[in-house]
């Protein structure tokens, strides 16, 4: 039953992923290598869209993928699978919300799973520039070492890494930076 | 029902105009339930969003729960959570309908593989600002270095490590509090 696989499969990724927004980018990696309803390659297309449209981008991934796995019915399912562990979640602590922030087991459990969130972003991040700014099977086929780099996009990366990190650009919305790249993309045949 | 209709109205705005979510939609956010509403105060709304990036989940929506429940109890949090998620939810729709029919022309392929560049450099950008706040010392430093690693090395389930950590933590600070 696909639908309630969905369902169960963005549960999880909504109860587990803390901190927000990429938060969700590690479960999703995961979910296109264990499901095969999506690949990887779509994942980062799909965070690229989540940037450039309103809404929180959990939300955003998990109609996406929904919709490409089953269709309109399966973006629903997806969708409210992944909001409900935090209703639950929310609905329960606004009842108990004085003692919740100040419990030191709540502290405890959080001190321990911000990093740990943190570096399987970082993970993700490692393992979605290996496939974009390399190019290993032109390196497979020929051997040769100039050929494993994917110039065009290392030189794009770089260039959006200086820009986004100028003072004067920081405050820029990431869009602007996709929609540049996506010309650049396109005038430059990548 | 009056209020029912506040708070669809005021979520449904409150998804729409925000893109990137998360911090993005906090200015948003106080315009609408602090300012026009009064639904809560601005220390209220700082508590929720600690608590938002404290819970699991995305916490717009966990904000939005938060506020509705104190509205209209459960009902009123998942009645707000569902207008806050619409707007992203028909936009997407439209767009991975039309990504179904665009994905194969050329033109489209080298777009993405531009933005897919682009893509790295904003996740870099987030993991360096996330780090910032999440490690705070040796110890969580180490907890970073060990879940980076196993999570490049091995095909692991995130599930997993972050129980693991969860648990970690609330020992480390059993410890800690314990009389020496």
């Amino acid at each position: 039953m696909i639908y309630l696989r969905l369902f169960w499969e963005f549960f999880k990724t909504g109860l587990f992923s803390v901190g927000g927004g990429l938060a969700t980018l590690p479960f999703l990696n995961r979910m296109a290598a264990a499901t095969g309803w999506f690949t990887t390659q779509q994942v980062t297309d799909m965070l690229a869209i989540s940037e450039s449209t309103p809404g929180p981008i959990g939300v955003n991934m998990a109609t996406y993928a929904g919709y490409m796995t089953a269709g309109f019915a399966g973006s629903v399912c997806a969708t409210l699978g992944l909001v409900a562990p935090s209703i639950v979640i929310i609905v329960i602590i606004a009842a108990i919300l004085k003692h919740f922030q100040n419990n030191k087991y709540v502290q405890g459990a959080f001190y321990g799973i911000r990093p740990a969130s943190t570096a399987l972003i970082a993970a993700v991040g490692l393992s979605v520039a290996a496939t974009t700014l390399l190019n290993r099977e032109a390196f497979s086929a020929t051997g040769r070492l100039e050929n494993l780099f994917d110039w065009k996009a290392i030189i794009l990366a770089a260039a959006i890494a200086v820009a986004s990190n100028l003072k004067k650009l920081k405050k820029l919305h990431p869009a602007v930076f996709i929609l540049v790249s996506a010309i650049v993309g396109v005038i430059f045949k990548f | 029902m009056k209020r029912y209709w506040e708070l669809f109205v005021s979520f449904f705005r409150v998804g729409i105009l925000t893109f990137g979510g998360g911090y993005a939609m906090l200015p948003i956010l106080r315009r609408e339930v602090v300012e026009k509403r009064a639904w809560a105060t601005d220390e209220e709304l700082a508590d929720y969003y600690a608590i938002g990036q404290c819970t699991p989940g995305v916490i717009s929506v966990n904000t939005a729960t938060f506020i509705g429940c104190k509205e209209k109890g459960v009902w009123g949090g998942i009645w707000a959570t569902l207008s806050l998620v619409l707007p992203s939810f028909v936009i997407i729709l439209v767009i991975a309908a039309l990504m179904q029919n665009f994905a194969e022309y050329e033109v489209v392929k080298n777009a993405f593989a531009g933005i897919r560049a682009c893509v790295c450099v904003l996740i870099i950008n987030a993991v360096i600002n996330l780090f910032k706040s999440s490690v705070v010392d040796m110890v969580t430093l180490g907890i970073f270095l060990t879940v980076f690693l196993i999570s490049s090395v091995w095909n692991l389930s995130p599930v997993i490590l972050v129980l693991v950590c969860g648990v970690a933590g609330i020992l480390l600070q059993v410890r800690k509090g314990a009389p020496e």
